[in-house]
């Protein structure tokens, strides 16, 4: 069986300024990669890769065994040559933000059956049913009528993971979904993503949470530099770090 | 003649005629702003394009527009619409007689001119003001270009845009009132006609400005519940 996800040499440049240099990375089904690094390490833009909201320069990412096909535009920047592969393979990599992008004009269910009903083109019944049980997943069912704007930014990442999982993706993308929230509010979304991970879901996760990954991760890959400096169980990685920068990233996370 | 018999309704007084002209402004203006409206789609498609000769399009109709007086620019089109027409019909029909177009046409379309001008820049900047996770979110789940922009992105730039529209109506509104030089007899042409026939210039154009004051008034109400409404879920500070 294919990996779930498959990242092969991948580099990305914004300008002069080379952010990836040369990464890959393998996600085999019911992984938890969690990526650590310090801010400015790459972390955050090798995930956008992943689903292509930022355009790699060089390199493949393979989803489900299947090659994002990517060519050169007129102007020799590399884009994808496939539109609507794209966009069906983003249907199954769902993201979650660190600033949780819920769509303001429209109610928390609202948020969660849009892709389902408009891309997927699942009735609205059936959607809105499975979409309910969604927010009763993530505990927000009383709130299923209310706007994003009057939910605490803990509630409003809920329902943008419920949001992320109404297009029933296999692979899940956590781009630091709790660096924006109070520290009381936290809590509340680990909770919710580590039962995903015991459910067996794929997810990569980029986190500052060192706790969740020790506890949760399957692996955890620490970038520096745009470079993956070490990797392996979480046990290896906290416990007996090899590289100096890890040592140092270790020890001042612990101190912060 | 005291004020109201000067008003009165019939063939006594000039209560009617002032009211057909303030029907007449109002078609003018719902015309102009339809055109404006129209015009600052592509107004707006063209100067966030990334091909810099389409942007360069956008560009001067916004620079010219809005640079140069607005009576001037009725002025220009009044007179350039009909040579450009009566240009054509001679050198494609070989048709040489005087042509004379419509003045609603000619009025609609030059203070639709001016307000789609103002109109595109209301529009682009709701468009800047549209935040990129909002459309990030929207690629992430696999909708396509079409998808955002009709579920995602119109109902936000009619959010940030409304306000601002609101504005040009009423400026658009008030701009109907240049028009007065085409002959088209509207609120101000009519009361000028009234006030030379009577000579009682103050009845007339304080008439005029009630019934300017009613139409914006009446219509910034409606606006505003449309703003009302286009706001649901924004949280006011």
């Amino acid at each position: 069986m294919a990996n779930a996800l498959e990242i092969k040499h991948l580099v990305k440049s914004f300008g002069d300024l080379e952010v990836i240099k040369d990464v890959s990375l393998t996600a085999n089904q019911g992984d938890v990669i969690c990526i650590i690094g310090s801010s400015g390490s790459g972390k955050s833009t090798l995930l956008r890769c992943i689903n292509l909201l930022e355009t790699p320069n060089s390199g493949e990412v393979w989803v489900n065994g299947e090659l994002i096909k990517m060519g050169l535009d007129k102007k020799g920047q590399p884009q994808p040559t496939d539109h609507s592969q794209v966009d069906r393979i983003r249907t199954k990599l769902a993201m979650v933000f660190q600033s949780f992008n819920l769509w303001s004009h429209m109610t928390v269910l609202q948020n969660v059956i849009e892709a389902p009903i408009h891309v997927q083109k699942i009735n609205k019944t059936e959607a809105t049913k499975q979409g309910l049980e969604l927010l009763a997943k993530v505990g927000i069912t009383e709130k299923a009528n209310q706007y994003p704007s009057s939910l605490s930014g803990g509630q409003q990442q809920r329902v943008a993971i419920a949001r992320a999982l109404a297009i029933n993706p296999d692979i899940l993308l956590f781009d630091e979904p709790t660096s924006s929230l109070d520290p009381e509010l936290v809590g509340e979304v680990l909770k919710v993503m580590k039962s995903l991970a015991e459910e067996g879901r794929t997810m990569i996760v980029v986190t500052h949470e060192m706790g969740f990954a020790r506890e949760v991760a399957s692996k955890v890959v620490f970038l520096h530099n745009g470079h993956i400096e070490e990797q392996g169980a979480p046990d290896e990685v906290f416990n007996s770090p090899k590289s100096e920068r890890l040592k140092q990233f270790l020890a001042s996370s612990l101190e912060g | 003649m005291d004020f109201f018999e000067l008003l009165a309704f019939g063939d006594t007084g000039w209560g009617d005629e002032m009211l057909k002209g303030a029907l007449m402004t109002v078609l003018v203006s719902i015309s102009a702003m339809a055109i404006g409206l129209f015009v600052s789609v592509f107004g707006t498609m063209s100067k966030m394009s990334n091909n810099g000769f389409v942007r360069g399009i956008g560009n001067t109709y916004t620079t010219i527009v809005r640079g140069i007086p607005e009576l001037l620019v009725i002025y220009l089109l009044y007179f350039g619409l009909n040579n450009a027409v009566m240009g054509i019909a001679k050198g494609v029909f070989g048709y040489d007689q005087y042509i004379e177009l419509p003045v609603f046409l000619v009025a609609a379309i030059a203070v639709g001119l001016i307000s789609g001008a103002y109109s595109t820049e209301v529009i682009r900047g709701a468009f800047l003001a549209v935040p990129k996770g909002q459309v990030e979110a929207a690629k992430s789940v696999g909708m396509n270009k079409f998808l955002i922009f009709h579920r995602v992105l119109v109902p936000q730039v009619l959010r940030y845009a409304l306000p601002g529209l609101g504005n040009v109506w009423q400026l658009t509104l008030k701009d109907t009132a240049l028009i007065m030089v085409t002959g088209l007899v509207e609120i101000m042409r009519q009361a000028h006609i009234g006030a030379g026939s009577t000579h009682e210039p103050f009845v007339f154009y304080i008439t005029a400005a009630l019934l300017y004051l009613v139409l914006t008034t009446v219509s910034s109400q409606a606006l505003n519940s449309a703003e009302n409404w286009a706001n649901k879920g924004v949280r006011r500070a």
